[in-house]
């Protein structure tokens, strides 16, 4: 079978040229022959994946299929699925079996698609390299050596990989941008609040959002249709109707306006990505497209914001992992105080530890003014760029990462460096804009992401232009070798 | 050396809601443990609170009735601390912006007159769970029935100069949220707690002196109790040259004591910061009208209206507002009492309160029910029976001996009003105390109460006393 794309799939299910059973079984024994080397899944959900395609083949027999039905997919570990176990990356979870389904994974189900398995993530999504897991790190298809990037590596290692057609990323500070961009698949981060958070184990609330990750924008829109929309179980999902993606996804963009910001251009970019964002560009001169150098003058500040206002929000959300009523719990407590700090010792990992260290200290009486207060003004100053940018352009265009996969180990005792690597893709949460990371061309056998980013709630148009894209490009479509 | 004292306080009001705070579950009182706790409740990865939109008309309701700003925009805050009965790790509260701020209630003191008591906020909360000590064999059991139950904080100025103060801003504010319904008032069951700041300094020292914080006292008597020990001890404290710690202290009924529970030093660093899972509260002026027309009576219109309407002083109005059912029973005594609100206040102030409270019982528990109090009085006011035989009536009626009219009617109780009859009676008394009459005549008005007595006696208290002091004095003046 060849490497179809999530939308093609959907159509051979439909005119049944495959049954879901044959789909699934394929994806199943391609997860059990290359996920050694890979390391992609936490859990397969292999008997579970089986009755639910089966359920799918016969709801197309009855005539009730929709495009997902039958589809294989797989979820991030972030997500929480019920009677299954959702691990979070953390030796925390490692026990711990949701009673209950994300919405996300709920609307996934209800569309018929049918659940692979979890996939390996770095520890409560802290992190780019996906080095950060319980579950050892997750390996680049292009290069077994370097990592696939994170926090969503497993999901965008699979994809890549083809153990699945299509996957469930997350996205705080470039989760799903960046390892897409890694491993040369796409992703797409929607406008915070677009797709509901509930179910989805927090890391920093006001910056978590959920998007899907597969090989084309045509497959992001299949999906994204599917998982955007209000949901009143989370306050912050917004209720604004969802467009018809897959309607406008083949219009021209003639005329479209796309601002490339200096800032992301400047030193600190691998000169071979800074040519290949620029030929992409060219292709989108050639569709029609202007194109003009705007600025984003607070970007340099995005990081230390961020890495201000995620911490925060991240030491006060996993104080419920507490060894009290889940997860893990450390041996023989002498007091509720050994309780607390052997369970969560034992139960977190380094880089997690690092954060709540960070966050606590930050949200701390006497300091809460000069950090927190501070960077949530530096984020309203972000934000302010990118409107300001948005009165001349329509969609801002540049690199998703600043460097092509790295090697295993190489950042892991140098926090910052691995910080500098969503240097791209931060400020995009901290201003809650949805942005995607396509495939835009290779740099010594390994991919590239080209990094889209538009206005609020203007998904419908980053779907289009990242269309227009691939319709006359071929870099979504190159699988790695040995795969 | 005049002290003075100085007390804010503190009072958790439990709203009456069937759900929770921020989930569906619900709020009842005494369900097994842990199993009135959703996966929200619980703190499980993953779960959102949303809000519940009752709690908000109930906030504002409170708002209404302490003639407090109700801010169009409020933020919800997270109080970062561990403890297991805690399941996020952290409370969602109202920190920098409250729900409602700068409110007041006027409460009436003993001597009749009213003082104003600020208020300076009033903010959302969730209640934590409880820990249960008892019975696990050195390990500590967990109850999160309770967690995420909505609380109003709400927290008044340091305007209360005693004990008796505290107590009646308590009362008042007690009443106050039972009326609104937004509260039922109970304090066994923790749906109306308090803390007491209490300090003391010399009388005219403009500086409050340093504070303790009292905590979760369940009872009026407890909390007039905690805060006169406290003050006593601050007291002495000073007095010997000794400096109260700002701690927050624990009142122990059953020694009659408060002990140190933490000092400032102790304290926890909250860590509080805006709540990124919920969106600012906003509340717009047409949500607010629309629970305005929803407001009952409260007390302080009602005890106006008592007084306006039935003449009563202030200090009975007061009383009889205290509970709605009380002033609801009370309207209805004057109702049946063909209007005669003063005599039909003294005697629900009076005989029936004397009679429920030495039965430990609720107005809404009275044997003697308004219609028939009413009616009592009215026939107290149309001279059928004199006040001194409405008391015999009235146990009567408290032991369900039938009906007012058919009590008097049984027992022969009516009023003699026939004034031949009295006169004949008086003539027959005259003559047989001779000497009196004439003791009397020559200057002993005392004396005269002797033939009222006398008079009384003859007739078993069934004479009408003002006709008989008019013939007793014209018969006796000869």
């Amino acid at each position: 079978m060849e490497y179809k794309t999530l939308t093609e799939l959907s159509k051979e299910l439909t005119t049944k040229k495959i049954s879901s059973v044959e789909l699934t079984q394929f994806f199943l024994e391609r997860i059990k022959s290359f996920d050694k080397k890979l390391n992609s899944f936490i859990t397969v959900t292999e008997d579970h994946a089986l009755q639910m395609a089966k359920q799918a083949d016969e709801q197309r027999a009855k005539g009730e299929a929709g495009r997902l039905t039958g589809i294989p997919f797989a979820q991030k570990d972030i997500f929480c699925t019920r009677g299954i176990k959702t691990t979070c990356g953390s030796k925390i979870l490692d026990n711990f079996i949701s009673p209950y389904d994300a919405t996300v994974v709920k609307r996934f189900n209800d569309a018929g698609a049918v659940l692979l398995g979890k996939t390996n993530m770095d520890e409560f999504a802290m992190g780019s390299s996906n080095e950060n897991s319980y579950y050892g790190p997750v390996k680049n298809p292009w290069d077994l050596e370097r990592v696939p990037g994170g926090s969503s590596g497993g999901s965008a290692a699979a994809v890549a990989a083809y153990l699945t057609p299509g996957a469930t990323g997350t996205d705080t500070g470039g989760s799903i941008r960046q390892p897409a961009a890694l491993c040369g698949i796409s992703g797409i981060k929607p406008t915070y609040g677009r797709v509901s958070r509930y179910g989805m184990i927090a890391f920093a609330s006001s910056l978590d959002q959920g998007g899907p990750m597969a090989r084309t924008a045509e497959d992001l829109a299949l999906l994204l249709q599917t998982m955007s929309g209000f949901d009143e179980h989370d306050s912050t999902s917004v209720d604004k109707p969802v467009p018809d993606y897959l309607k406008t996804l083949n219009d021209p963009i003639k005329g479209l306006r796309i601002g490339l910001p200096k800032e992301f251009f400047n030193q600190g970019l691998d000169s071979e990505i800074s040519k290949i964002i620029h030929d992409a560009v060219r292709e989108y001169e050639k569709l029609g497209a202007t194109v003009k150098e705007i600025s984003l003058p607070n970007t340099e500040l995005s990081i230390p914001a961020y890495y201000v206002i995620a911490p925060a929000e991240c030491s006060s959300n996993l104080a419920r992992f507490d060894g009290v009523r889940y997860g893990y719990r450390c041996d023989n407590p002498k007091d509720l105080e050994d309780l607390y700090k052997r369970s969560r010792s034992e139960g977190f990992g380094n880089e997690v530890k690092r954060r709540i260290m960070i966050g606590t200290y930050a949200l701390s009486a006497g300091y809460y003014d000069a950090y927190y207060l501070k960077a949530q003004k530096i984020r309203g100053l972000i934000r302010d760029d990118f409107m300001k940018a948005f009165n001349e352009v329509d969609v801002i265009l540049g690199p998703t990462s600043p460097t092509p996969a790295f090697k295993l180990g190489e950042k892991m005792n140098d926090p910052v460096s691995m910080y500098l690597s969503d240097i791209y893709t931060i400020a995009v949460n901290l201003a809650g804009l949805p942005a995607m990371s396509i495939p835009a061309g290779f740099t010594k056998g390994l991919p590239i992401g080209m990094h889209l980013i538009g206005n609020l709630f203007d998904e419908e148009r980053l779907l289009k232009v990242a269309h227009n894209y691939q319709k006359v490009t071929d870099w979504h479509t190159k699988i790695p070798e040995g795969f | 050396m005049e002290w003075e004292t100085v007390i804010g306080l503190e009072v958790h009001t439990q709203l009456l809601t069937k759900s929770k705070l921020f989930s569906g579950a619900s709020t009842a009182f005494g369900a097994d443990p842990n199993t009135q706790a959703c996966a929200i409740d619980l703190g499980f990865p993953g779960v959102l609170p949303v809000l519940n939109g009752e709690v908000v008309r109930m906030a504002i309701k409170l708002g209404l009735g302490i003639n407090a700003q109700i801010e169009a925009r409020s933020i919800f805050a997270r109080k970062n601390y561990f403890y297991p009965d805690l399941p996020k790790g952290y409370q969602i509260s109202q920190y920098e912006l409250p729900v409602v701020s700068r409110g007041f209630l006027d409460i009436l003191l003993e001597d009749g007159t009213s003082k104003r008591i600020n208020i300076t906020r009033a903010h959302l909360e969730e209640d934590a769970g409880k820990s249960l000590h008892e019975d696990f064999q050195d390990q500590s059991g967990i109850d999160l029935n309770r967690a995420g139950t909505p609380l109003l904080e709400i927290v008044s100025e340091p305007d209360m100069r005693s004990a008796k103060e505290a107590i009646a801003y308590l009362k008042t504010l007690h009443s106050l949220v039972v009326y609104l319904g937004i509260c039922d008032g109970n304090m066994q069951e923790g749906s109306f707690r308090c803390d007491a700041n209490v300090s003391v300094r010399r009388r005219g020292e403009t500086k409050f002196g340093t504070r303790t914080e009292l905590k979760n006292i369940n009872s009026f008597r407890f909390i007039e109790r905690a805060i006169n020990y406290e003050v006593e001890r601050q007291i002495a404290l000073i007095e010997n040259g000794e400096k109260v710690l700002q701690e927050t202290r624990l009142y122990d009924p059953n020694k009659n004591e408060t002990r140190s529970m933490r000092s400032k030093e102790e304290a926890n660093d909250y860590r509080y910061f805006p709540d990124p899972d919920l969106l600012p509260l906003v509340i717009s002026q047409d949500l607010i009208e629309s629970v305005r027309h929803e407001l009952p009576e409260l007390p302080q219109q009602k005890r106006q209206r008592f007084m306006d309407q039935y003449g009563l002083s202030a200090y009975d109005a007061g009383v009889l507002v205290a509970s709605r059912e009380l002033a609801n029973f009370f309207e209805t005594t004057v109702k049946a009492s063909g209007n005669q609100p003063k005599l039909a206040a003294n005697w629900v102030m009076g005989e029936l309160s004397a009679a429920l409270n030495k039965s430990n019982l609720e107005i809404t528990d009275s044997p003697v029910n308004a219609e028939q109090l009413g009616k009592l009085v009215l026939r107290i006011h149309d001279n059928t029976i004199s006040g001194k035989i409405a008391k015999t009536i009235f146990e009567a009626l408290w032991n369900k001996e039938g009906d007012v009219d058919d009590i008097i009617e049984k027992r022969g109780l009516k009023q003699v009003t026939d004034t031949s009859a009295i006169e004949v009676l008086i003539d027959k008394i005259i003559a047989a105390n001779p000497q009196q009459v004439a003791d009397y005549r020559s200057g002993k008005d005392k004396l005269f109460g002797f033939f009222v007595g006398q008079a009384m006696k003859e007739s078993g208290g069934k004479m009408n006393p003002q006709q008989l002091n008019d013939i007793l004095k014209k018969k006796l003046s000869g």
